[in-house]
């Protein structure tokens, strides 16, 4: 696959962003638009927007909270709204959540502890735009590294969520007390995913395994030259 | 002026940074204490000019999330 265009952005305090961008390149060959979150547009014709991980100005306030009202996120907002592809992971999700793309809020881990390390995942809805690489109710094996990653939404939204299906993947272990397992969630047009664990770093033998590159073969299959 | 805002956790949101702190009162030999709930206060230096509305529309859109807190304005005298 050649051509994609896609964007990784860059706050103050994202720490995953070069990884981010080195899965975009490896996986579908062309290397994504580096954008710095003060700039106030986004590359033209997007074919996927990425937030990666990070403490984006150091956790102040709330996670995400000062990245989701910075200037780029405007853009981000209008380019999800007309459709374009955003994947926001680990700080990435917390941005959404505190931006109002995707519903409910993450919460400070139930444990108290930072969790790093590789947890086990159910594929909750392989119908998805990021999940379409992926069988139902698969188990794939993916890191996660964060403090706030403990999935908060009242009743009647996961009843909601649950009924749209847009679960996308939900813990197949313990890891941070999330409400009903939720570990990715979609927006109601489904181009929006956030998820705490990275699949960016799971996307070769080398690392460990590959079982995070379907999510982006997925995403961007179909969207090259679109 | 100065302005507090304060922001605490909804009812029903688990707050395990509370009960951390809860389980280290009890460390301090001290009995009594039912339930901590932690949560923030903000100062803030205002103009006179900044209205009630201007300092709820502050409060709803950043400084608490409202999905997951509550937050209470309180304008402190000079």
């Amino acid at each position: 696959m050649s051509g994609l265009r896609s964007a990784v952005i860059t706050f103050p305090g994202s720490n995953c962003d070069r990884d981010m961008a080195d899965a975009l390149e490896k996986i579908s060959g062309t290397a994504p638009h580096r954008v710095w979150h003060g700039d106030a547009a986004l590359p033209d014709r997007l074919d996927f927007i990425a937030l990666p991980g990070g403490f984006s100005y150091g956790d102040y306030l709330r996670s995400g909270a000062m990245a989701a009202r910075s200037p780029i996120m405007r853009a981000v907002i209008e380019a999800a709204s007309r459709g374009v592809p955003v994947l926001g992971v680990c700080n990435g999700f917390q941005v959404l959540t505190e931006s109002g793309l995707l519903p409910g809020a993450l919460l400070r881990n139930a444990g108290m502890n930072f969790v790093c390390r590789d947890v086990k995942l159910t594929v909750a809805n392989s119908q998805s735009l990021f999940t379409s690489g992926y069988t139902q109710g698969q188990q794939i094996t993916v890191p996660v590294a964060h403090h706030d990653g403990n999935y908060f939404a009242d009743d009647a939204t996961l009843d909601r969520l649950e009924g749209e299906g847009r679960i996308a993947f939900r813990y197949a272990e313990s890891v941070n007390g999330s409400a009903r397992d939720i570990a990715g969630v979609l927006n109601d047009a489904g181009n929006v995913l956030g998820m705490m664990p990275h699949p960016e770093r799971m996307i070769e033998p080398e690392q460990g395994g590959s079982d995070g590159r379907a999510l982006f073969e997925s995403a961007i299959k179909g969207l090259v030259g679109a | 002026m100065k302005v507090r805002v304060f922001v605490s956790l909804k009812n029903g949101v688990l707050d395990p940074q509370g009960r951390a702190i809860h389980h280290a009162i009890e460390g301090l030999g001290i009995h009594g204490v039912k339930d901590v709930r932690a949560g923030k206060m903000l100062e803030l230096e205002v103009d006179d000019t900044v209205t009630d509305d201007q300092l709820d529309t502050m409060a709803r859109q950043l400084l608490a999330n409202m999905v997951i807190e509550n937050y209470r304005i309180e304008r402190v005298a000079a």
